[in-house]
């Protein structure tokens, strides 16, 4: 098999010594970084998230292949670093005022990192002002916002509102997602896009940035 | 401890048992704030808790719950109320009691700690029994009638829990349920697990009931209680939330009212179900609707 398609498949398992190991091979081959993290480990992580958009695989799984991941990352990111290799885009993400739930917002961040953006993870009960100012400071083309009560879900608005007051629509884009969040709320709240769930967010994070 | 035995028998002599509806949706109604410690209520406005329970019992609930869902030390320390931990619990089993005297059993609410366990996560089971044990003393010490693991995700933690509840308290019922979610092939929880393997983790853990709370509404739970009935010969016990909340120009409401729950009551005993409640977006027209199927279906019975 394949060197690349054999890192794939370690972390598609969670094997986090055979990605280490796959890698600094890859690298000693030679093999250009950028194309290590596109066919490797990207490859690996967009093939467990549509198994886990598909109930095939579940939160265990996408939780070990991130450990693998972040594992083939680590004699990896200096050479990127080194070729100037650009992420995919930048998405500062956080579960929304009020609200202690991380778990859905966690999988959305190890899933968008998986497939090659650069996240920055605003924790727990984020204020809209911290969401609007985090993105602008950071130069974030996404918001991505996480809500498991009903009760946090209006906080979204605020955060929508906000960016319409500082004039930043065009600039950055925002995403909605969480257990009550639904399609129609989005599209009322006068977010940019909906992602069903945490595999969904980075489709439409790809579409919204023209990736797609 | 009779009161104890009693409630399990009944189950046993196939009595349907009805549990009450909502609190964290209620509460909102009542002006909790997101972003408030829903237990903290326990300590700053008990009347309220009252009032609620009250409005249950009236609706002839035979169970009534605690306001201790999120009362591990873990959970709270999320507001800094860790060393609440104790207070809480107990006065919130405290309240419950002076509404529910005889008339209904006091179940002791316990939620999951919001922490994954290794190795997928990076907790470890052992700060987790902690935790359980911590709120379970606190709990146990104002003496419940029932010990009711809900909302729980990973099957896991509820064993955790049950063997926590039953290593201190080897009478009192546990009662534990899961919250499933749907997909092409079948029901998982959010670690994966399917129904067979969750029911026998439970059983083997200690469960007296087991069954599904919270959820996709009433439907689903219909198609989980009968999978759970194949699976287990223990008591069920389904707690459906009223759907999926839709949101119309800002305001939140629950698309299952209290007609459908009594239209699908009925499918619910059918499918073996033997305690009957509400999750999130029910209230006490909801409990009501079904506790008139159960007296409904007792008179029967005795015909």
């Amino acid at each position: 098999m394949e060197l690349l398609t054999q890192i794939s498949e370690a972390l598609q398992q969670g094997n986090e010594e055979l990605v280490h190991q796959g890698t600094q091979q890859a690298i000693a081959e030679k093999i250009p970084p950028k194309k290590i993290l596109d066919d490797g480990l990207i490859a690996g992580m967009n093939a467990i998230g549509e198994r886990f958009g598909r109930h095939e695989v579940f939160l265990p799984d996408v939780l070990m292949a991130a450990k693998a991941m972040v594992k083939g990352m680590e004699p990896l990111k200096p050479l990127l670093i080194r070729d100037d290799v650009p992420s995919l885009g930048k998405v500062v993400i956080g579960t929304v005022q009020g609200d202690l739930h991380d778990i859905g917002k966690n999988l959305v961040g190890i899933m968008l990192k998986g497939a090659g953006f650069e996240v920055v993870d605003l924790g727990k009960s984020v204020s809209p002002e911290k969401f609007i100012d985090a993105a602008v400071n950071e130069n974030a083309e996404i918001i991505g916002m996480s809500a498991l009560l009903t009760t946090t879900m209006s906080v979204m608005k605020k955060v929508t509102e906000l960016r319409k007051q500082k004039n930043l629509q065009g600039k950055i884009k925002i995403v909605v997602g969480g257990a009550p969040v639904t399609k129609e709320f989005a599209t009322e709240i006068g977010a940019d896009g909906y992602a069903f769930d945490a595999a969904n967010s980075v489709a439409c994070v790809k579409q919204l940035m023209g990736h797609a | 401890m009779r009161r104890m035995s009693v409630l399990l028998d009944r189950l046993k002599r196939r009595e349907i048992l009805v549990a009450d509806g909502a609190l964290g949706t209620m509460l909102m109604g009542e002006g909790l704030q997101a972003g408030d410690c829903p237990e903290a209520i326990v300590l700053s406005r008990p009347k309220l808790l009252l009032e609620i329970c009250d409005l249950y019992l009236q609706a002839g609930a035979d169970i009534l719950q605690t306001n201790t869902f999120g009362g591990s030390p873990l959970k709270l320390a999320e507001y800094g109320l860790q060393d609440q931990c104790e207070t809480i619990n107990r006065r919130a089993v405290e309240l419950v009691r002076e509404v529910a005297g005889t008339k209904a059993y006091v179940s002791a609410s316990i939620g999951p700690t919001g922490k994954i366990l290794q190795p997928y996560g990076d907790t470890a089971p052992a700060e987790v029994e902690q935790a359980f044990e911590r709120q379970l003393k606190a709990i146990l010490s104002a003496g419940p009638d029932l010990i009711c693991i809900e909302t729980m995700m990973d099957n896991q933690e509820a064993e955790i829990a049950i063997r926590t509840s039953k290593k201190l308290a080897p009478q009192t019922p546990v009662m534990a349920t899961v919250t499933f979610e749907d997909s092409a092939r079948g029901f998982f929880t959010m670690m994966g697990t399917d129904i067979r393997h969750v029911a026998s983790s439970l059983s083997a853990a200690g469960a007296d009931i087991v069954g599904s709370n919270c959820g996709n509404g009433l439907e689903k739970m219909l198609r989980i209680a009968r999978e759970l009935r194949n699976c287990t010969e223990l008591p069920l016990a389904i707690q459906s939330n009223a759907g999926m909340p839709i949101s119309q120009k800002g305001k939140l409401s629950y698309p299952e009212t209290p007609e459908f729950f009594k239209k699908h009551v009925p499918e619910l005993i059918h499918a073996g179900v033997s305690i009957i409640g509400g999750c999130c977006g029910t209230t006490p027209a909801h409990i009501q609707a079904i506790k008139e199927i159960v007296l409904a279906r007792a008179r029967k019975v005795t015909e």
